[in-house]
């Protein structure tokens, strides 16, 4: 059989959410935050709650966010994202309310705010994007860096006694009442992006029934801070950074 | 046994040749352009070998700029 005859409306199996932009995304070749991106424009439509469904946007790469997903957004402070959620949802409950944030934006500077929005139970959903590194600033150590990870402010490797341990924020926020679902996933197979879907979807779903706080974070490469092409960076990361953050539901509040 | 064929158009125009469509094929389908760049200087992503897709998406699944569309027939 042809290609042209193979290459019809009909035959369509798979394409890009409506809600995606088409707008070319300012994200390095290879980003994680392209194929999140993605995913959570296809979960908003297929639940169809695109026109009551806010985002909040962090600062750190994902600060144009706004520009890509066609729902209504906010942009936070830096840090900030988790107390504009709680009051976009507080003032109209009926909305679906998320917030997108990174490693420094979730787990350094607003670490107060996203403790306290979890410990509340706002029924928000938090994406937390974890690349291990400050990469919109160049590639410096975040909290959540490795020992012995090479960055452009730890260039001899993160060592513990001067830097500390990598934070697991999702852990903690595990431990909280408030929380409803925990989970940490990955977007570097095929498959692994089927799962990440899925969660999504749960966590919408959590947000709607208003159930509590639910916390995808998804761990993710920056192939330009850690220096690399995007396909070692998805190696590197399934070897050394899935050791410290284990892939899995955390908690699970229904089962 | 019925046959599965696929086929995937890529954006070329959006398409950033970051190769990893090409490593999620498990049919090695997909290549980048050797030679040929789009407007932003990037090697864009093509079927290589058209007759081995399968239409399995994993190509689209992992594509972070979403330029891949993916096509699929059943031949009895």
């Amino acid at each position: 059989m042809d290609i042209e005859d193979i290459i019809k409306p009909e035959n369509k199996v798979y394409a890009a959410p409506e809600l995606l932009e088409e707008v070319n995304m300012h994200y390095c070749p290879g980003c994680s935050h392209g194929v999140i991106h993605k995913l959570v424009a296809e979960v908003i439509s297929e639940l169809g709650i695109v026109e009551r469904t806010v985002g909040v946007s962090p600062v750190g790469c994902a600060v144009f966010a706004y520009n890509y997903i066609d729902c209504d957004w906010i942009e936070a402070a830096h840090g900030r994202a988790p107390a504009i959620a709680t009051a976009a949802n507080r003032l109209w409950p009926e909305n679906v309310v998320f917030t997108y944030q990174g490693d420094g934006d979730m787990s350094a500077i607003g670490t107060a705010e996203t403790i306290h929005a979890a410990n509340r139970g706002e029924n928000i959903v938090m994406i937390f994007v974890n690349n291990a590194i400050y990469g919109m600033t160049g590639g410096q150590m975040a909290p959540t860096t490795l020992i012995g990870q090479k960055t452009s402010t730890s260039p001899y490797g993160r060592r513990v006694d001067l830097n500390g341990h990598p934070l697991e924020i999702t852990n903690l926020l595990k431990e909280l009442d408030g929380t409803c679902y925990v989970t940490r996933q990955s977007v570097h197979t095929p498959a692994n992006v089927r799962k990440t879907k899925a969660a999504l979807k749960k966590a919408f779903m959590n947000a709607i029934a208003k159930k509590g706080t639910s916390v995808v974070e998804v761990v993710s490469t920056c192939n330009s801070g850690w220096k690399m092409t995007p396909e070692k960076a998805n190696e590197w990361m399934a070897q050394h950074m899935f050791e410290k953050y284990p892939l899995g539901d955390l908690k699970n509040s229904e089962s | 046994m019925a046959k599965i064929q696929g086929a995937v158009t890529v954006n070329k125009e959006r398409c950033k040749g970051c190769n990893l469509c090409v490593v999620a094929c498990p049919t090695e389908t997909l290549s980048l352009q050797p030679y040929e760049v789009n407007d932003r200087g990037y090697h864009f992503a093509f079927m290589s070998n058209p007759e081995a897709c399968i239409g399995c998406c994993s190509c689209a699944l992992v594509c972070p700029d979403a330029c891949i569309e993916v096509y699929r027939v059943k031949i009895d």
